[in-house]
């Protein structure tokens, strides 16, 4: 069957556009707010907290923060777009075209890349420049960034599908993302925690993805980043494939 | 399937959980029809509509658009079916002239043709001077022009409307009618669902009629018309009426200021019913004869199925 890659293109273009049209509140927002968490954490922990060597904490810091950011925000952008097309039933004119379930996952999540990585951006130039910080290895910082984006966007696309109303996505915002990405390392290392959350935390796929991501700064890791890269990606074509089926079978979208 | 058939559903089932929306429907729609279905709140005309469209995945059956099938062949009979939904979508997110572009972008239609048949269609709906309007913002008869030229976009063959009238004031109804009568003289096949019965009767050539899932009645308008068994008498009287005989009383379907209607029987014939009148001392001054309406017809049909599931 032929496929239909100028109406993703279109889709994804759409997804973008929507985002930017609020920008304030899904661009600018983020980044203060990650900031912020930057001024106070850094400002009061910044000897207090062992990290790497000759590494502050507020450079060890930011890139945690910075994939966090990625994170909430790659999730954030697929999960409240889909639920608000489900919602206001306007998701019911992408229905009525000829795109594919893989078309319209492809667009879905390459708009979610793109705003984990702009909010990203924004918060590393700002640490970058504020705080001396600089990447040692910028093709796994990419990497990182990349992959972990389209994997909550994959993740937001997969609780929008779900959901029903809002009430189900704030759940599996707060009870699910917030605790994962809060207790994945992005403000310390795994080796500052006892044994048992030490252990614990070899379990959150959150923790390989801001792990990966920091050794593109530092050249140094929890655990190697060919562990991280191949656990990211992993969950990456786990989390795709239960939305393709999804997708596929309409599953609450073609009811 | 005919070779002539636009649509054709084949023993299209759907069920959620205990209940069944569609009950094994099948039928054919021909190209260049202007289809008609009708139906009670809950009949599962939207739910058939939306099977046809994709939007809902029947648990069994097949359903063809032109030749192809709807679940395989998604891709062709997603750009030959344009459907106006019964909901008052908007995306507020954007303006018109954006949301249409974007949906000739998701059927791969861009370039300056494609701009000149948005711009046409702009026109043509009476949407060219609120183009830029957030869709969000629009009265409900905007809307309704809005999801029209949506489904348009990219031209289709068939063009599916699913109560398009409903809560439109009387001048955008005229417009609609005349809109879609163009479309169908243009060659478009219209399947068009709706509650106002002298809409379908002033448009469809060929009427449906749903009940509880399934279909009860289909045929052209006109021999739906002439099947019916009764027709309408009404009586004008010039005085008060203080008692009706049982026969009369029976066929009794309205009673006014001005007189009296009776649903007649077409075998029945005009003597015996001037003789009922005159045995119950009625001063007629004036009887006038006409056949069943669709609505009457409709409420016939659909007043048996009730009676039936009882």
């Amino acid at each position: 069957m032929q496929s239909n890659w100028l109406g993703c293109w279109a889709l994804f273009i759409k997804e973008v556009r929507r985002f930017y049209s609020v920008v304030v509140q899904t661009v600018f927002a983020p980044i203060v707010a990650t900031l912020l968490y930057l001024l106070v954490f850094g400002h009061v922990l910044d000897t207090q907290i062992e990290t790497y060597g000759e590494i502050s904490y507020s450079q060890f810091l930011i890139p945690g923060l910075v994939m966090m950011a990625i994170l909430q925000n790659a999730f954030s952008n697929t999960s409240s777009s889909l639920i608000q097309s489900k919602m206001h039933g306007n998701l019911s004119f992408v229905l009525l075209s000829p795109i594919s379930a893989f078309e319209f996952y492809i667009a879905f999540v390459g708009a979610a890349i793109v705003r984990g990585v702009v909010v990203g951006l924004g918060i590393l130039i700002i640490g970058m420049v504020g705080f001396d910080l600089t990447w040692q290895s910028p093709f796994w910082v990419l990497v990182f960034a990349v992959l972990s984006a389209a994997m909550m966007g994959g993740l937001g696309m997969l609780a929008g599908i779900i959901s029903d109303k809002y009430d189900h996505l704030a759940a599996f915002q707060n009870f699910v993302i917030m605790p994962l990405t809060f207790l994945s390392g992005v403000f310390y290392s795994i080796h500052a925690l006892p044994m048992f959350w030490q252990q614990l935390s070899f379990f959150n796929p959150f923790f390989y993805m801001v792990d990966g991501f920091r050794y593109g700064f530092f050249e140094q890791s929890d655990v190697s980043v060919y562990v991280s890269l191949l656990v990211t990606l992993v969950f990456l074509v786990l989390v795709s494939t239960i939305n393709l089926i999804l997708l596929r079978k309409g599953v609450k979208i073609r009811q | 399937m005919s070779r002539s058939a636009a649509v054709c559903f084949h023993h299209v089932i759907k069920k959620y959980g205990d209940l069944s929306a569609l009950k094994g429907i099948t039928f054919d729609v021909e190209e260049g029809a202007f289809f008609g279905l009708l139906g009670p709140n809950g009949a599962g005309k939207s739910t058939l509509i939306n099977a046809m469209s994709g939007l809902v995945i029947p648990t069994s059956g097949r359903i063809e658009i032109q030749g192809f099938d709807v679940q395989k062949d998604y891709r062709q009979t997603r750009r030959l079916l344009g459907l106006v939904p019964q909901e008052l979508i908007a995306d507020p997110f954007f303006s018109i002239r954006e949301l249409l572009d974007l949906q000739s972008g998701y059927f791969g239609l861009t370039g300056v043709k494609q701009k000149a048949w948005v711009g046409e269609l702009l026109e043509r709906l009476a949407l060219s001077d609120k183009s830029d309007a957030n869709t969000g913002q629009l009265s409900g008869g905007m809307k309704r022009r809005v999801l029209i030229a949506m489904a348009l976009v990219h031209r289709p063959k068939v063009l599916v409307l699913d109560e398009p009238t409903a809560g439109v004031d009387v001048d955008l109804r005229r417009t609609l009618w005349d809109f879609t009568k163009e479309l169908h003289q243009q060659g478009h096949t219209i399947i068009l669902t709706t509650h106002y019965l002298e809409e379908a009767e002033a448009l469809c050539d060929k009427v449906a009629i749903m009940q509880q899932g399934e279909v009860k009645a289909l045929d052209s308008t006109q021999a739906l018309l002439s099947k019916h068994l009764y027709r309408y008498l009404r009586v004008t009287l010039g005085g008060a009426v203080n008692h009706l005989i049982a026969p009369l009383q029976e066929r009794l379907v309205e009673k006014d200021l001005n007189g009296l209607v009776f649903k007649l029987e077409k075998t029945a014939s005009l003597t015996q019913l001037l003789a009922w009148l005159h045995e119950s001392q009625l001063e007629v001054v004036d009887v006038s004869s006409r056949d069943a309406s669709l609505e009457e017809v409709f409420l016939d049909l659909t007043a048996e199925g009730s009676a039936d599931a009882k």
